[in-house]
């Protein structure tokens, strides 16, 4: 019976090594085979014998297994995490935490089954005493292939769900481990909307006052950020953390549209080019450290796997409070020079007073600040850095004097004059009362002759009185075709034809007769919406880069910055709307597409940097963008936390955070530093969403109605405040500035 | 009396219906390689959002504009002399044989041998109590009308009122209402045929079910 459950056990094996090749042949696999099927045909043998085979046979299986773990491929290692042999957050709750509670679900019942959350503690000993360490487990569950447990793939209110527990860990003042075991967030838009709800969790994760420890096991683009921003962030040594499967990566490459397949060795190929494993991670700097694994990665029963767990997230727990706490003498440095396997053997209370939160979470910023720095290319010369380096001293300095120095005094002073006005006018008004009375009584109602003629008579045509002047100054080159261009909506609607001279010169892109707005370049709002003369350019030399050495990205990016005559896809600007002084990120779909990678982030950063330096407002116009750039792989995706961090810091500090839509704006940057906006307003017939229809079918297998996407309907879910007129969005971002922005427009 | 296995007879010696491709507006023809024997697809997507196999493009002002199959068959007959000239709206530019389906000959028949009672108002329409019970009972084939009868109840903003019959004696043949649902003005509401002819048509709806070959 013992022999006949090793047998079992041996050809598990087996099987899951065959799985996780992916039906590849290896000389080692063909030998294992080859053994087992030998044992198995000397069944006749004595037990004594078959004992003897069985342990050369296990033996055999250790050494090829440390072998083959050897020759893994990237592609592998997403099998590996995707097994569904692999371990689970359950796993990892039962073995890694001593006792533990789950919250708000029993297996299929619950609001979303892939997010699993539960309170748990550690028991740690002080002395004599044994002390139980509560923490918040937040995870996806992949449940070992559960079908309702969705891979893992979690839908927007499971997210929603974990931050509602990430706030309550915060209250109860207890850290938060989190497990990130996602292939990517569940692509639907119903409310809270897959993209704003990563983006609100990533906005809140960035301030929380408990530190934040996650383990990436499958690190799946905005599924795996809506959980992962964290102080210490550690990946399983078999774990994959990547921008977009590889599958979706291949897809793209291949240019394949839907329904078709793509063949096995282009998506190994990318699997291997987006540097997803977790030694690639930790070498650009995405990760803290390496949980190591067994070989061929830890499945339920490799429960020393569990014991190393615990002491790495309990080491990462004690590191993060010692780092930010006021006492610590020898505590920090011993825990930081530890051997693995007595992190339990010195205590560190799991509190924090306010003074180390504060520091818990500017650290936080400052790590996410100094992420993929080197991920693009700064062609300034040294000059040119140091003399930006100084500008921004000066405003720093001038604004310091301006708003917090002198601006406390002027305030006091301005409101003490002010009530003395008041007081005065009252009291003047009631002694003039009077004579003012008697002198309406007694006086003649004038009107200027001139304007009574204007008023009554009809207008003078050939004065020019019915030539309607549009007045923009900046026109599309596509006005100068002369066409005519066919409405999308004419079916619905019966628009007639347009000629392309009056639909992009005069009417700004707009149908007149059922007003859908054709695309316009950026340049568009660049020259009619702000003041003319008024745009500064700023960190025009930040350039987006090739930082993986993606084979071929070189010439598309060349020939997008030939095409573009910019160097990346961001524009950052100073400008005036009607006086109002305005600082803006522009994200324009020229440029690949409007992809954001290493350069546009820190653009988008260096510019919310600047109008909190010099208390502007902010204004993220996006033109258009398709999403993280792939080919920069995490340098693009970290953008993502990155940035939110820089847009809290803005809004923190007093700023006033305005995002406009316009085309097209999906995935990563809307489900993070654009979603978690509070007023976000879009042109019509704009698309905002997480994912593509495309993309939407293939994950979900729902057909989605073709204006899915569309303004109205994101406005009808709730993910934007507003929709506008293009012709009229100079006019409605004055009266969102003076309206929300208010006295807080320059400063809080 | 129709002769149903006449009409049978002629729906199979042409088994489809031509499609007529008019030019929607004035413009300059380009044909997109299509010729007769060409198959061609319908819209189709669950919302209609994938338009038909591309049949020509019509020039106007510089502006390609497409014309897109209507119906799924095969192309009859393309008018290539026209290729690269101008034509004006309502030109015939290729004619689609559109197969027709097992429900599509049915319903052709049907239309032809029974006499349908439309509905004179948007309303929602039951039958009186007493036909009713019958339907319920034992379908509406049990049911006889005869004009003059009163057979319905109009009920239109919580007000009710009598309809009644007008048309050739016989029984319901089918029903084509729904109670609780609102049927438009000139929508049928039941399809009424002489009793002698019950059979015939059940014969043949059933002979078109089996036998009915669709086209391509």
């Amino acid at each position: 019976m013992e022999i006949e459950k090793r047998v079992v056990e041996l050809t598990d094996r087996l099987q899951y090594i065959q799985d996780v090749f992916g039906g590849r042949e290896n000389a080692n696999i063909a030998l294992m085979r080859s053994r087992l099927g030998e044992f198995a045909a000397r069944h006749d043998a004595p037990p004594g014998e078959k004992a003897q085979m069985l342990r050369q046979l296990e033996d055999l299986f250790g050494f090829l297994e440390k072998k083959l773990d050897e020759e893994l491929t990237p592609m592998d290692r997403v099998r590996i995490v995707r097994h569904p042999a692999r371990v689970s957050l359950k796993d990892i709750l039962e073995n890694v935490y001593d006792n533990y509670t789950e919250i708000g679900g029993q297996d299929e019942y619950s609001i979303d089954p892939s997010m699993l959350i539960a309170r748990a503690y550690i028991t740690r000993r002080k002395g004599d005493k044994v002390i139980n360490q509560p923490v918040m487990v937040i995870g996806q569950e992949k449940g070992h292939g559960q079908e309702f447990r969705n891979g893992g793939s979690v839908k927007p209110w499971g997210n929603a769900k974990a931050l509602q527990y990430m706030k309550v860990a915060e209250t109860e003042r207890i850290p938060i481990h989190t497990y990130v075991f996602t292939p990517g967030a569940y692509p639907v838009e119903d409310f809270p909307g897959a993209a704003q709800q990563i983006a609100r969790n990533l906005y809140e994760m960035g301030g929380l006052r408990v530190p934040v420890v996650s383990v990436i096991s499958e690190g799946g683009s905005g599924g795996a950020e809506a959980i992962g921003l964290s102080d210490v962030r550690l990946m399983l040594s078999h774990g994959y953390y990547s921008v977009i499967s590889p599958e979706g990566a291949a897809a793209i490459e291949a240019g394949i549209r839907q329904g078709q397949r793509v063949a096995p060795e282009l998506i190994a190929e990318c699997a291997r080019r987006l540097s997803i494993t977790a030694a690639d991670n930790l070498r650009m700097g995405y990760i803290d450290k390496v949980v190591a694994e067994p070989d061929l990665g830890a499945r339920p029963h490799h429960y020393d796997f569990f014991k190393d767990l615990r002491q790495e997230v309990v080491r990462a727990t004690d590191q993060v409070f010692l780092g930010v706490a006021g006492f610590k003498l020898f505590r920090a440095l011993v825990a930081s020079r530890r051997k693995d396997g007595d992190a339990e053997s010195m205590f560190v209370r799991w509190t924090l007073d306010e003074a180390a939160a504060d520091r818990l979470v500017w650290k936080r910023y400052c790590k996410y600040r100094r992420m993929a720095e080197t991920a693009f290319r700064d062609s300034r010369p040294s000059g040119a850095r140091i003399a930006s380096r100084a500008q921004s001293l000066l405003w720093s300095g001038y604004s310091f004097l301006r708003y917090d120095f002198l601006g406390k005094y002027i305030k006091n002073l301005a409101k003490t004059v002010g009530d003395l006005e008041a007081e005065v006018r009252l009291v003047a008004n009631r002694l003039a009362a009077p004579l003012r009375k008697s002198r309406e009584k007694n006086g003649v109602v004038a009107c200027d002759p001139e304007k009574s003629r204007m008023l009554v008579e009809l207008s003078q045509p050939e004065q020019g009185a019915c030539l309607e002047d549009f007045g923009w100054r900046y026109v599309s080159p596509k006005a100068a075709e002369d066409k005519a261009v066919t409405c999308p909506e004419s079916k619905t609607y019966g628009c007639p034809d347009l000629w392309a001279p009056d639909l992009y010169g005069d009417f700004a892109g707009v149908c007149v007769n059922c007003g859908h707005h054709f695309p316009m370049e950026y340049q568009w709002v660049l020259g009619n919406v702000f003041d003319p003369g008024s745009v500064t350019e700023h960190d025009a030399d930040l350039e987006a880069g090739n930082p993986l050495d993606y084979p071929g990205f070189d010439e598309k990016l060349a020939a997008a910055k030939e095409k573009t005559g910019r160097k990346s896809g961001c524009v950052s600007l100073d400008a005036k709307i009607d006086g109002i002084k305005i600082t803006s990120a522009v994200l324009y779909s020229a440029f690949r597409g409007g992809s954001v990678g290493a350069a546009e982030g820190e653009k988008f950063i260096r510019a919310l940097a600047r109008a909190r330096r010099r208390h502007f407002p902010f204004l993220a116009y996006v033109h258009g963008t398709a999403g993280i750039r792939i080919q920069e792989s995490l340098n693009g995706l970290i953008q993502m936390p990155r940035v939110t961090l820089a847009v809290r810091r803005y809004i923190e500090a007093g700023g006033l955070y305005v995002v406009l839509y316009d085309t097209n704006s999906y995935a990563g940057p809307v489900a993070s530093f654009l979603g978690c906006s509070p007023y976000q307003f879009s042109v019509r017939s704009a698309n905002i969403g997480f994912a593509g229809p495309g993309v939407i079918k293939e994950t979900t297998g729902i057909d989605i109605p073709p204006d899915y996407h569309r303004a109205h309907n994101a406005l009808a879910r709730g993910h934007i405040q507003g929709i506008w007129d293009r012709r009229e969005i100079r006019k409605n971002l004055k009266q969102v500035l003076l309206t929300i922005g208010g006295r807080n427009l320059y400063y809080r | 009396m129709i002769d149903v296995k006449a009409l049978l007879e002629q729906i199979k010696a042409a088994p489809y219906e031509e499609i007529v491709v008019e030019a929607p507006h004035t413009g300059v023809v380009r044909f997109a390689g299509i010729e007769p024997g060409t198959r061609v697809e319908a819209t189709s997507g669950a919302y209609g959002e994938k338009p038909g196999t591309l049949l020509a493009k019509l020039t106007r002002e510089h502006n390609d504009k497409p014309l897109f199959a209507g119906a799924k068959g095969v192309v009859g007959e393309v008018r290539r002399e026209l290729e690269g000239t101008f034509v004006e709206a309502g030109t015939q530019l290729a004619v689609i044989r559109h197969y027709l389906s097992k429900d599509e000959v049915i319903a052709a028949i049907l239309r032809q041998v029974l006499h349908l009672f439309r509905a004179p108002e948007r309303a929602k329409y039951y039958f009186i109590p007493s036909v009713d019970k019958k339907v319920k009972a034992s379908g509406p084939r049990s049911v006889t009308v005869k004009p003059g009868m009163e057979l319905f109840i109009v009920s239109r903003m919580k007000r009710e009122k009598p309809l009644i019959y007008e048309g050739p004696e016989g029984i319901i043949y089918a029903v084509y209402f729904q109670h609780d649902q609102n049927v438009d003005q000139g929508a049928p509401l039941v399809g009424v045929c002489p009793e002698s002819q019950t059979s015939l048509i059940q014969d043949v709806v059933n002979r078109v079910r089996t036998d009915w070959e669709e086209g391509e």
